[in-house]
């Protein structure tokens, strides 16, 4: 390898090609010993007194996706051009203080579960829908019945309860986890036979294929993304749902989460955290504007283009919760659910208010919404979440 | 030693126009021996450089196209089953003893080979294209990581055969899924974006038909700017070519010169029914306008 004038004679080059796979390592880099050895390999390629080809090199070897590929070129500059101050593990979370308008909006959601009243907060924006009387004083199926299972959601305080709602969503996710793959495999009993087995048994009986094996398709996980509402209409709802969504995402790794008002947000990660205090940090850093109102069609769309690409395939099912209140435009709904659905996923919408006596989708964006949908189900009391096992396992 | 400017004039001189982050990424996994990852979206030209590469380097193109489902019997190998059959029948009249008959059907002479075999078994390095990986399932993906990385194939009946020769190995994927850290990290990534205003010029002069430098810089200009529309399925390279043939066979000569013809031509832009009505004529009779 060429001798290197450029780094300081303190260190050698291995060194701090280490130093730096370890400040790309703190940066939220994927990179090892590997990267290291292979970084060194490949200055021995290219011109090394070029600090752009040596950018150009290390940034093919170290990067694995998109978004490191976009952070690399600074991560370099900061460590071997001494443009910037080297970045710390953890900046956005440790050194930022919470905003103390965040919490409150976190707080509120509990303040306004002990209220137990139904109207205010429900009233939608969109008033040209006729669905008033359906709104201030809707009852509720099952309010009067002690079990917890019957408790409409918007009553859940208590942790047990959030482990419930946690539990009920690990038995929904069960249920349309898995959907058959287009692989086969040996088996017992199936619709192929397994060629490869037949020829070696037989050999036994003198290449007469007395015994016929079969293969089948497994049954294989399916993607599970799940799209909250934490608009001022669900406020009640939101908390016991985001325990439901958590309940989802941690029996699957690859299972996503979205909340959205007038924004989308992807909160996979947050939910994943296992520090539970840096988890509510970052909510509610992103929670701000929680309880507002929503636009559903934005959201859709923001989430068709920004995510859906990437994430949505055949495989997937896009559980949405949404009351269906909106103050946008109600045909956008309509449009992005179809252009999300054509992308062969399967679409579940979860409306509290459907559990609600006498209630109609009527809400202009539910109405739209409805063509495109393969399973629209309550979810205002445990019980219904639980009913969804079965509705859900026929998908 | 060739270096990564060579690698780039040589790749420009064979019809493919390459950024220098992708030129040096190519010339880094050539020089390390690593399979490289090409991510970005579809039309930026990504299965074009395996082919490119195949002809600068003159050697065999081996493809493998990824599905969801891909198994080891389509990628790898597979035993060609009928001719066993017939062979234990045959064998079976002559009275072979039955150890005899299983190596003699367990034998390379019954093996067919797929594209992952085939490309370890050649005397010259190929060049293995598996595109769209991000197609095939994680099951896949684990077969391949064993590929890989040992470039050798396990066969239980036959035992393990080496590589005789080390694929230069280029992947591409769109993002259908994302995919398994093991995998990213084995290869060298390049991310390739939608080309720049000069780039594109550039591939449309070294690719397209002969245009007038005017009507040249009209065409890259719009597609440019139609790219920042709000669009389903981006144009990509191949659609910019597409449609600059489309726009030589009309014979136009400036972009804005028949409205009709150009909103005609634009089906060989714009892939989708709703693409198609979110750009109307008078929004490309604009983008045109702006484009020269």
């Amino acid at each position: 390898m060429p001798k290197v004038t450029r780094f300081p004679v303190r260190a050698s080059t291995s060194e701090r090609m280490g130093e730096f796979t370890q400040h790309l390592r703190k940066n939220g880099f994927h990179v090892g010993v590997q990267e290291t050895e292979m970084g060194l390999r490949s200055l021995g390629h290219i011109d090394l007194a070029d600090p752009f080809e040596v950018r150009m090199a290390l940034k093919a070897i170290c990067c694995t996706d998109l978004h490191g590929h976009d952070r690399f070129d600074d991560l370099f500059n900061a460590f071997w051009l001494n443009q910037s101050v080297m970045r710390t593990r953890h900046q956005d979370t440790d050194v930022r203080k919470p905003d103390p308008s965040s919490f409150s909006n976190l707080s509120s959601f509990m303040q306004q579960q002990d209220t137990g009243r139904t109207g205010e907060t429900d009233t939608p924006d969109n008033d040209n829908d006729g669905e008033a009387d359906s709104d201030g004083e809707g009852k509720l199926v099952s309010t009067k019945v002690v079990n917890n299972n019957r408790t409409d959601l918007r009553e859940f305080l208590r942790p047990e309860d959030r482990d419930l709602a946690e539990r009920a969503a690990q038995r929904i996710a069960a249920a349309i986890r898995y959907r058959r793959s287009r692989r086969r495999k040996a088996a017992r009993k199936g619709e192929s036979i397994d060629l490869r087995r037949v020829i070696r048994r037989s050999i036994g009986t003198g290449g007469e294929p007395m015994q016929l094996l079969r293969r089948r398709r497994p049954n294989r996980p399916v993607h599970l993304v799940s799209i909250l509402d934490v608009s001022g209409s669900m406020t009640l709802y939101a908390r016991a749902f985001l325990a439901f969504i958590r309940g989802l995402i941690d029996i699957d790794q690859r299972a996503d989460a979205f909340v959205f008002h007038t924004n989308l947000m992807c909160v996979s990660d947050a939910l994943r955290d296992n520090d539970t205090l840096r988890a509510v940090n970052r909510l509610s850093i992103m929670a701000q504007g929680f309880g507002g109102g929503t636009r559903i069609g934005t959201c859709l769309k923001q989430f068709n283009s920004q995510y859906a690409n990437r994430i949505i395939g055949r495989r997937s099912v896009v559980i949405i919760m949404s009351d269906g209140y909106d103050t946008g435009n109600s045909d956008l709904v309509g449009a992005e659910l179809q252009r999300l659905r054509r992308k062969g996923c399967k679409i579940i919408w979860l409306n509290p208010l459907l559990g609600w006596r006498d209630y109609e989708p009527v809400a202009a964006s539910m109405a739209a919404a409805l063509p495109y949908l393969d399973c629209f189900a309550p979810c205002n009391t445990l019980e219904s979440l639980a009913a969804l096992e079965f509705e859900l396992e026929r998908l | 030693m060739m270096t990564w400017t060579d690698l780039k004039s040589r790749l420009g001189e064979a019809g493919y126009v390459a950024s220098n982050e992708l030129a040096m990424a190519i010339h880094i996994a050539l020089q390390l021996e690593r399979p490289i990852l090409l991510e970005g979206d579809a039309g930026v030209g990504k299965t074009q450089v395996a082919k490119t590469l195949a002809e600068i380097e003159s050697t065999e193109l081996i493809r493998l196209q990824c599905y969801e489902g891909l198994d080891a019997a389509a990628a790898i190998y597979e035993w060609n089953y009928q001719r066993q059959l017939l062979s234990i029948r045959a064998a079976a009249d002559s009275g072979a003893s039955a150890e005899a008959m299983e190596a003699r059907i367990f034998s390379r002479e019954f093996l067919l080979e797929r594209p992952l075999l085939r490309a370890i078994q050649q005397d010259r390095p190929p060049v293995l294209l598996i595109d769209e990986i991000d197609r095939a399932d994680e099951e896949f993906e684990a077969f391949l990581l064993e590929v890989l990385s040992d470039f050798q194939i396990t066969i239980p009946e036959l035992g393990t055969i080496a590589a005789t020769s080390r694929p230069i190995v280029v992947l591409t994927a769109n993002g259908t899924r994302d995919l398994s850290d093991a995998l990213r990290r084995r290869c060298i990534y390049s991310h390739v974006p939608y080309p720049d205003r000069a780039t594109e010029l550039a591939i449309l002069e070294k690719r397209g038909p002969d245009l007038s430098p005017h009507l040249a810089a009209q065409i890259v200009g719009f597609v440019q700017a139609i790219r920042k529309e709000d669009l389903d399925k981006k144009p990509g390279v191949a659609e910019t070519l597409d449609w600059a043939a489309a726009l030589a066979g009309l014979g136009l000569k400036d972009l804005t010169d028949d409205p009709v013809a150009l909103q005609a031509s634009l089906v060989a832009l714009l892939k989708t029914e709703a693409d198609q009505a979110a750009i109307p004529a008078e929004v490309a009779q604009r983008l045109a306008g702006v484009a020269g």
